[in-house]
C-alpha cells in the first residue's frame, strides 16, 4: 500500500507560466496545459501522489493535497 | 506540506522566465528549511545581483539584497555579529565566481559557517546573455557569437581547493537530492557549497539550440551521473553529482570566539 492517498491538486493558475515541466515529468501523465497555456488536472484518477509536479514547479503554483495512510 | 508560509506572496508570480531553474531551487530550498523546522527568525538570506539573487525578495525570512558579487562579504558580517543565525547565500555563477570570485574563495578558506547555493545557469541571464566563467568552451552567448574560447571552472574542485568543508553538486531535475543536499549543507558546521545546474531556457538554451526548459532538464538526466559510477569511467564527459567533500574543520566564528574568551581571562588576572 502506498504511503499517501491522493486527495486533490491545489493549482494557483495565475502563478503558472505554462513551462510544461510538470506535464512532461509526471510519471502517469495526469496533468495537461489548457488553451491559455495553464496547467490543469486532466486525469485525477491516475495520480499516484508522488508529488513530483509540486517539487519541480518553478512557479510554486502546484500543491498536491494528500492523506497519509496508516500502517496496516 | 505547503511552502507558502515561507514566501512573500504579494510578490508572486515571480519575475523569472517560463521554466527558469531558479524557481525550482527556491522551491527545494523552502522545502529543506520547512523539513528542518528552523524558525523564520533564525534564517538570514543574503544575495547579490542577478536573476538568482532575486530569491531574497521572495522569501519571508531576514533578507539582504546587496552588491553584485559581495553577498558573501555581507553575509560574513551578519554571521560574525550574530553567529547563532543560519546564513544562506543564494548566488548565480557569475555573481559567485566572476564578480565575487575573491569573496567566494576567501569565505571558503576561512570556513565560516554559511551555505552558498550556486545556481549555475552558465550565463548572465538578467543582462541579456553575456558569457560567464561557467559558460564553457564552444558555447554561444551574446558576447561570444562565434563561440566562446574561455574554459569554465569546476565549482566543486575550486571549492575543495579553496577550503570549503562541504561541497555538493546536483541539478534541478534531481529535486529530491537537491532538497537533501541543502538540508545537509545548512546543518553542516562550516562553509558549504551546493552547486545546482539550473536551466536558463531564455538566454542559454535558446542560443545554444538546447530546446526549452523540459529538454534542458532531460539533458541533466542524461549528462550527469552519481560520483564514482561505472558510467563515468566509460564516458569521462559526464558531470558527476553528489557530495564531493564533507569534512570537519575549525569553524571561523568559534575560533574567533575562542580568542575573545582567552583574552577575557587574560585581562581578569
Amino acid at each position: 500500500m502506498a504511503k499517501f492517498t491522493y486527495k486533490a491538486h491545489d493549482i494557483q493558475q495565475e502563478w503558472c507560466k505554462g513551462c510544461g515541466i510538470c506535464v512532461h515529468f509526471c510519471p502517469k501523465k495526469v496533468l495537461e496545459l489548457n488553451e491559455k497555456n495553464k496547467v490543469f488536472v486532466a486525469h485525477p484518477d491516475k495520480c499516484i501522489a508522488c508529488r513530483m509536479c509540486e517539487f519541480r514547479c518553478p512557479d510554486l503554483a502546484i500543491e498536491v493535497i494528500v492523506e497519509k495512510n496508516n500502517d496496516p | 506540506m505547503s511552502v507558502k508560509k515561507f514566501i512573500r506572496e504579494r510578490f508572486f508570480p515571480h519575475i523569472w522566465c517560463q521554466g527558469c531553474g531558479h524557481g525550482i531551487v527556491l522551491n527545494a530550498m523552502l522545502r529543506a528549511l520547512s523539513a528542518l523546522g528552523i524558525s523564520k527568525n533564525e534564517i538570514v538570506v543574503v544575495s547579490g545581483i542577478g536573476c538568482s539573487a532575486r530569491i531574497s525578495g521572495y522569501v519571508d525570512f531576514h533578507t539582504l539584497h546587496t552588491l553584485h558579487g559581495r553577498a558573501l562579504a555581507f553575509a560574513t558580517g551578519v554571521k560574525m555579529s550574530l553567529p547563532g543565525l543560519n546564513v544562506i547565500v543564494p548566488m548565480g555563477d557569475g555573481d559567485a565566481l566572476a564578480i565575487g570570485g575573491n569573496h567566494f574563495i576567501h569565505a571558503a578558506r576561512r570556513n565560516i559557517d554559511m551555505t552558498a547555493i550556486v545556481m549555475n545557469n552558465r550565463i548572465y541571464g538578467m543582462t541579456g546573455g553575456q558569457f560567464s566563467p561557467l559558460t564553457g568552451y564552444g558555447m554561444k552567448a551574446t558576447t561570444a557569437p562565434y563561440k566562446n574560447i574561455d574554459h569554465d571552472f569546476d565549482i566543486a574542485e575550486l571549492s575543495r581547493a579553496a577550503g570549503a568543508s562541504y561541497v555538493a553538486r546536483t541539478t534541478t531535475y534531481h529535486v529530491q537530492q537537491l532538497t537533501e543536499m541543502i538540508k545537509e549543507a545548512i546543518l553542516h558546521d562550516g562553509f558549504s557549497v551546493v552547486e545546482v545546474l539550473s536551466q536558463c531556457p531564455t538566454n542559454f538554451g535558446r542560443r545554444n539550440k538546447m530546446g526549452g526548459a523540459v529538454e534542458m532538464m532531460e539533458s541533466y538526466k542524461s549528462l550527469t551521473t552519481p560520483i564514482g559510477s561505472k558510467a563515468k569511467q566509460e564516458n569521462p564527459a559526464l558531470i558527476e553529482r553528489g557530495v564531493f567533500v564533507q569534512r570537519e574543520l575549525p569553524e571561523y566564528c568559534s575560533e574567533y570566539n575562542a580568542i575573545i574568551e582567552k583574552l577575557k581571562k587574560g585581562t581578569e588576572k
